[in-house]
C-alpha cells in the first residue's frame, strides 16, 4: 500500500482563529525519513501548520493521521512527536542535563538508560561538557544545541523544527544547518522544519512546501521550485527573479516587455495573459549589438562576492541581471534570454472580483462601501451581481482618510514596470492593486475605486 | 540666588532628602528606640533583664510558638485556597481576570477592623462559635490577597511555551503541572509567604476581636505590655518578633536570587 510510506497525512485541514482563517484546506504528506520545509512569509500559517501537528491546537476542520492512525484531538503529550521551540523554551530551573532528561524521565527509564541516552545526544549536539550548566548562562547557539538534544532524545519518529535557527547570527546559522543536516542523515527521522528563510529551505530539505495566505501554493524538490516555480508568489519569494505581465500568443510564443519572445510552453491558449519569470543569472548580457532581443541602459552594477548584479533599463522596464563580467552604469548593453529560461505561470486572477449589490442605476454597493459606476441598465435595485474591478482600477492614498476604505499592505510584487500589490481592506477582503508608487509591507493606506473602471458582471 | 543653592535644590539628589528625612524620623528613630528600651530598665540602666524575663516565662514562650503556629497555618491555608485562584485568574482572559482580580481586591479597600467585625457578625448569624477556626478563618480572608497576587503574577508572566514543551515531552496535565508550572511560580509562591506570614505573625486586633480575646496572640502580648506602660518589656518583645521576622526574610531572599522574577508585591 502506498499510504505505509507516509508517515503523516494531512487531510483538508482548515483552522480559524476568530474570524481569521489562518489555514485553509491544507493537505499535505509526508514520506517516512523525508526532510520537510515549510517556508512562507510570516503570517502564511505555516507555524500554525506545525503546532496542529504537534498538538498544540485542534483543526476547525479536517484530520491529521501519523502513521494512517487518527490523531486530530490526540493531546500533545501521547503523540510521536517532538519538538524544537523558535524561542527554545528551555527549563529555567532545571540544568542542561535535567531539561534533556525532563523527557526520559517521564518515561520511567532507569538512570543508567537515561544517562547513556543523554551523553549520546550531547554528544550528536556537540555540547559534551556542558552537562551541569544553568540554561541562562549559555548563548543563543547552545541553547539551540540543548533544545534539539532534548527534542532528540526521545527519539521521536518525527521531529518538528519551528525556525529554531532564526534568532541565531548568520556565521552561526551556515554551521547549524550543515550540521541539522548531518543529524537528519544519521538519526534517519523525519524532520518538519518551518522557515521563512527560502535559502535556508533549499539548502536543507528534500522537499519544500511553499505557503501564502493560509494555502499552500507548491509542493516539491528545491530544484522544482527554483527552475519551475508554479505561480508568481512562489517565482518572487524564491530567490531572485525577474517578473513581468505577459501575454501568450499562442504556443511557444509569449510577449513581454513588448516583445515578443520564443518560449518552449504550450498548452496556455492563444492571447491569454500570463505571468513570466525570468532568473537573473539567466539573462545574457553583452555589449549591445544587434543580436540582442532587448537593448537597454545598464543603470547600477553591485559586486556580489562571486558574480555581478545590474540593473538594466530597458523603455521603462527593469530587469535584474547577474553575470561575472560587470557593465558599467550608462553602457549600452544587449540581452538574450533563451526559451528554455522563460517561465510561464498561469495568472491566478486577472482582475478584482467583488461580490456586490445594486444600489441604484449609477451606485452600486461592494467592499462594504457605496461606489458610483457607470450607468447600469435592467438590472434592479438590490440585486446581487459580481463587480469586476481591474487592477489599474484602484488606487491608494499615503492618507487614510483620502480613501472610500482603508487596507493594510501585504505583499508586493515588482513587475518590472509596475508593482503588483495585495491590500487587505478592513473589509477583510484582499483588493490587488498595480501601482506605480513604492509602498511597504504593512503601510496603512486609503483605498479608491476609480467609477469608471468598476464593470458589473449580471449574474 | 547663589549658584552653589540653586544647584543644591534643583539637581536630583535634593529630591531625596524629604524620604530621607521621613525614614530616618519615623523608621529608624523607633527602631532604635526600641534597641534602647529594649536593653535598659524603667530607670534606663542597662540591662539584659527584659530578655531573660520573657526567655524565663514559658507562658510567653508558648504564645510566641502559638503564635508562629497560628501564622503557619493561616500561610499554608493561603497557599491552598490562592494557587488555584490565581491558577484559574491567570488562565483567564485579559478582560475577565481583570474583573476577577478586582473582585478578589475589593475587599481590601474595607478597613481590616470593620471587616473583621463584619467577620464576627456572620459567625454570630450563623452560630458558630468565635475562637481557633474564626481566628483562623479571618486570617486567611484577610491575608489571602496577598497570595494571590504574586502567585497570580508569576503564573500571568510564565512563558507559556514551558508548558508546550513539558506536553512536547510527554507529561501530562498533573505532570506539567507539578514538574513545570509549580516549580517555576516558586517565586510567586515565596512572595506570597513572605506578604502573609511576616503580617500574621504580629496581627492582634483579628485575634481579638474573633476570639472575644480568648486565644492571645504575639502581637496581642506585646501591645498588652505597650499599653500597659511596660515599654521596656515590650520593646525586648517586638525586637525578638523583628530578629525572627529578619531571619525569615534572609531565608528567603536567598532563593530569589536565583529567580529574577519575584514577580510579587514585595
Amino acid at each position: 500500500m502506498q499510504t505505509e510510506n507516509y508517515i503523516i497525512e494531512i487531510n483538508q485541514i482548515t483552522k480559524v482563529f476568530g474570524e481569521k482563517t489562518v489555514l485553509d484546506d491544507i493537505s499535505l504528506k509526508i514520506k517516512r525519513g523525508e526532510f520537510v520545509t515549510i517556508l512562507g512569509p510570516s503570517g502564511c500559517g505555516k507555524t500554525t501548520l506545525l503546532r496542529l501537528i504537534a498538538g498544540f491546537h485542534a483543526p476547525t476542520a479536517g484530520n491529521i493521521s501519523i502513521n494512517g492512525e487518527d490523531i486530530t484531538l490526540v493531546p500533545p503529550h501521547k503523540r510521536p512527536v517532538n519538538t524544537v521551540f523558535q524561542r527554545y523554551a528551555l527549563f529555567p530551573h532545571l540544568n542542561v542535563y535535567d531539561n534533556i532528561a525532563f523527557g526520559l524521565k517521564l518515561k520511567k527509564l532507569t538512570k543508567q538508560q537515561i544517562d547513556r541516552k543523554i551523553k549520546a545526544s550531547l554528544r550528536m549536539v556537540g555540547m559534551i561538557d556542558y552537562e551541569d550548566r544553568d540554561v541562562d548562562s549559555l548563548s543563543g547557539g547552545q541553547q539551540q544545541r540543548v533544545a534539539i538534544a532534548r527534542a532528540i532524545v526521545n527519539e521521536p519518529e518525527m521531529l518538528l523544527l519551528d525556525e529554531p535557527l532564526a534568532a541565531l547570527d548568520l556565521k552561526m546559522r551556515k554551521d547549524m544547518q550543515l550540521e541539522l543536516k548531518e543529524m537528519h542523515k544519521n538519526l534517519g527521522i523525519t524532520f518538519v522544519y518551518v522557515t521563512h528563510d527560502q535559502e535556508e529551505a533549499l539548502i536543507l530539505s528534500d522537499t519544500v512546501v511553499v505557503m501564502s495566505e493560509g494555502k499552500i501554493q507548491q509542493i516539491g524538490s528545491p530544484t522544482d521550485i527554483y527552475n519551475e516555480p508554479i505561480n508568481a508568489f512562489v517565482a518572487n519569494f524564491i530567490g531572485d527573479s525577474n517578473l513581468f505581465d505577459g501575454l501568450m500568443l499562442r504556443d511557444k510564443q509569449v510577449r513581454f516587455c513588448g516583445v515578443d519572445f520564443e518560449c518552449v510552453d504550450e498548452g496556455f491558449g492563444e492571447g491569454v495573459p500570463v505571468d513570466v519569470v525570468v532568473r537573473p543569472e539567466d539573462l545574457y548580457i553583452f555589449p549591445t549589438s544587434d543580436a540582442a532581443q532587448l537593448t537597454g541602459t545598464v543603470q547600477s552594477c553591485l559586486f556580489k562576492g562571486v558574480h555581478y548584479e545590474m540593473t538594466v533599463l530597458y523603455n521603462d522596464y527593469e530587469i535584474l541581471v547577474q553575470d561575472y563580467h560587470p557593465y558599467q552604469p550608462g553602457q549600452e548593453v544587449g540581452l538574450i534570454i533563451k526559451p528554455a529560461d522563460i517561465h510561464i505561470m498561469r495568472k491566478e486572477r486577472m482582475a478584482n472580483v467583488f461580490a456586490g449589490k445594486i444600489v441604484d442605476d449609477r451606485h452600486v454597493e461592494f467592499l462594504g462601501r457605496t461606489f458610483e459606476c457607470p450607468a447600469i441598465s435592467g438590472v434592479e435595485a438590490g440585486t446581487t451581481v459580481r463587480v469586476e474591478v481591474p487592477f489599474n482600477g484602484i488606487t491608494l492614498q499615503a492618507n487614510e482618510e483620502d480613501g472610500t476604505l482603508v487596507g493594510e499592505v501585504q505583499s508586493i510584487l515588482y513587475k518590472g514596470d509596475h508593482y503588483h500589490l495585495n491590500v487587505l481592506s478592513d473589509w477583510d477582503e484582499q483588493v490587488y492593486v498595480d501601482t506605480n508608487d513604492v509602498w511597504d509591507n504593512g503601510d496603512r493606506v486609503g483605498i479608491r475605486v476609480v467609477g469608471e473602471k468598476i464593470k458589473i458582471l449580471t449574474p | 540666588m547663589n549658584r552653589k543653592l540653586s544647584v543644591l535644590l534643583f539637581s536630583r539628589k535634593a529630591w531625596v532628602f524629604p524620604y530621607v528625612a521621613f525614614a530616618a524620623l519615623f523608621i529608624v528613630l523607633p527602631l532604635l528606640l526600641i534597641v534602647g528600651f529594649a536593653f535598659t530598665d524603667e530607670t534606663g540602666a542597662f540591662t539584659f533583664e527584659n530578655f531573660s524575663n520573657f526567655f524565663a516565662q514559658s507562658e510567653a514562650i508558648h504564645i510566641f510558638v502559638y503564635s508562629i503556629g497560628i501564622a503557619i497555618v493561616t500561610t499554608v491555608f493561603c497557599i491552598l485556597l490562592g494557587y488555584p485562584a490565581a491558577w484559574i485568574l491567570s488562565q483567564s482572559d485579559m478582560n475577565r481576570s481583570q474583573t476577577l482580580v478586582m473582585l478578589f481586591i475589593l475587599p481590601m479597600w474595607v478597613n481590616i477592623l470593620v471587616r473583621t467585625l463584619a467577620t464576627v457578625a456572620l459567625f454570630d448569624f450563623l452560630r458558630i462559635p468565635l475562637g481557633e477556626g474564626a481566628l483562623i478563618f479571618g486570617m486567611v480572608y484577610n491575608f489571602i490577597p496577598f497570595m494571590i497576587y504574586p502567585i497570580y503574577n508569576t503564573l500571568q508572566k510564565m512563558d507559556k511555551g514551558y508548558i508546550e514543551a513539558a506536553q512536547d515531552l510527554g507529561a501530562a496535565p498533573w505532570q506539567v503541572f507539578l514538574k513545570v508550572v509549580l516549580p517555576l511560580s516558586l517565586p510567586g509562591i515565596v512572595s506570597g509567604i513572605m506578604m502573609v506570614f511576616m503580617p500574621t505573625i504580629s496581627t492582634f486586633a483579628i485575634a481579638e476581636i474573633l476570639t472575644l480575646n480568648n486565644i492571645k496572640l504575639f502581637g496581642t502580648t506585646i501591645q498588652e505590655n505597650i499599653n500597659n506602660s511596660m515599654w521596656n518589656y515590650g520593646a525586648a518583645l517586638s525586637l525578638i518578633m523583628l530578629l525572627f521576622i529578619g531571619i525569615t526574610s534572609i531565608f528567603n531572599s536567598d532563593d530569589k536570587e536565583h529567580s529574577n522574577e519575584g514577580g510579587g508585591l514585595w
